[in-house]
């Protein structure tokens, strides 16, 4: 049986068909699904793309967390349903609760696009199974609101309970607490990062590496791990 | 109609870099009056009818939920203006 992924697109995202493509080319069939509608049509894993959901007006992400598929997202995401939030998507993650701490302003102000190295932090979540700790990977990083703030406490049981999923590796790009570039809930189903796996799945269309220029596919593990617990988890 | 104005301001422990960006162009145009800068947001909400206490209420509940994030900011005013 095909794993069936679900790509949730909100009025303003943008990479939406990038995680479709990304998750085609992973070996899964992408479900694509609606902001306004209550009908996860029975997907088995979802992902929240990156994108200027509403603008980014309010809050980045915060009028997006308030649409009516979050509800049924909470749901799965309570059930135990493998859920992604890339840029934006993370964003939405943190409007809605599902993730602790908030996403401000890069501190420098700028938006910032480069090909970031990060380092894994947490090999044991859904999305992240196919890595290994401390291993490092290179994707894309664009944004404007990638701050990662969280208080003292917070902060603090993030790293006490081993939440931290990615840490910026080489340079801070936007003065992240702790150099966080992604988390993971306690149970690991939900994970949401700044960063873009999406764009770095097939040769030719990623970072560069040494070895030749765009050859970088550092992303596809995101989503062949989440294939890999959705087996594990009908098994 | 009556309105309802919600500040809502960064959290002053957390780095507002908005405000920072504001002080440094104040600073480079020679302006050292200020210690600091800090941006916010203000809320008006026109009420249609009469403002009671369910009305407070609910603008408060709101301003909680919505109109801020409590990781990031706080509520700093709520106040009915004509």
């Amino acid at each position: 049986m095909t794993t069936r992924i679900g790509v949730i697109t909100f009025p303003g995202s943008l990479d939406d068909r990038d995680a479709q493509r990304a998750i085609r080319i992973a070996g899964a069939e992408p479900v694509a699904l609606w902001h306004g509608s209550h009908d996860l049509e029975g997907v088995d894993a979802l992902i929240l793309p990156g994108g200027f959901s509403y603008g980014d007006y309010l809050r980045a992400g915060a009028i997006a967390a308030l649409a009516p598929i979050m509800s049924e997202v909470k749901d799965a995401a309570a059930r135990g349903v493998p859920v992604l939030g890339i840029c934006n998507g993370f964003q939405m993650l943190v409007e809605a609760h599902l993730l602790p701490g908030g996403l401000i302003r890069n501190a420098h102000q700028q938006f910032i696009r480069r090909d970031q190295r990060l380092r894994v932090e947490n090999a044991d979540t859904a999305w992240t199974s196919e890595f290994e700790v401390g291993q490092e990977i290179v994707i894309p990083l664009k944004n404007a609101d990638g701050g990662y703030i969280a208080d003292a406490d917070t902060l603090a049981r993030i790293e006490g309970e081993n939440l931290v999923a990615f840490r910026y590796a080489g340079i801070n790009p936007n003065g992240s607490l702790d150099d966080i570039a992604g988390l993971a809930n306690e149970r690991g189903n939900v994970v949401g990062l700044m960063p873009h796996p999406e764009h770095a799945v097939e040769p030719g269309f990623g970072p560069a590496t040494p070895a030749a220029m765009r050859s970088g596919v550092d992303g596809l593990g995101f989503f062949t791990s989440a294939i890999a617990a959705v087996v594990a988890q009908a098994a | 109609m009556p309105t309802i104005v919600v500040d809502v301001m960064p959290k002053a422990e957390l780095l507002d870099p908005q405000g920072k960006a504001v002080a440094g162009a104040l600073s480079r145009l020679g302006v050292d009056t200020f210690a600091s800068v800090r941006i916010g947001k203000r809320f008006e909400l026109q009420v249609d009818g009469e403002v009671d206490d369910a009305t407070l209420a609910q603008v408060r509940q709101i301003a909680d939920d919505i109109l801020s994030n409590a990781v990031i900011e706080d509520v700093v005013g709520i106040e009915v203006v004509e």
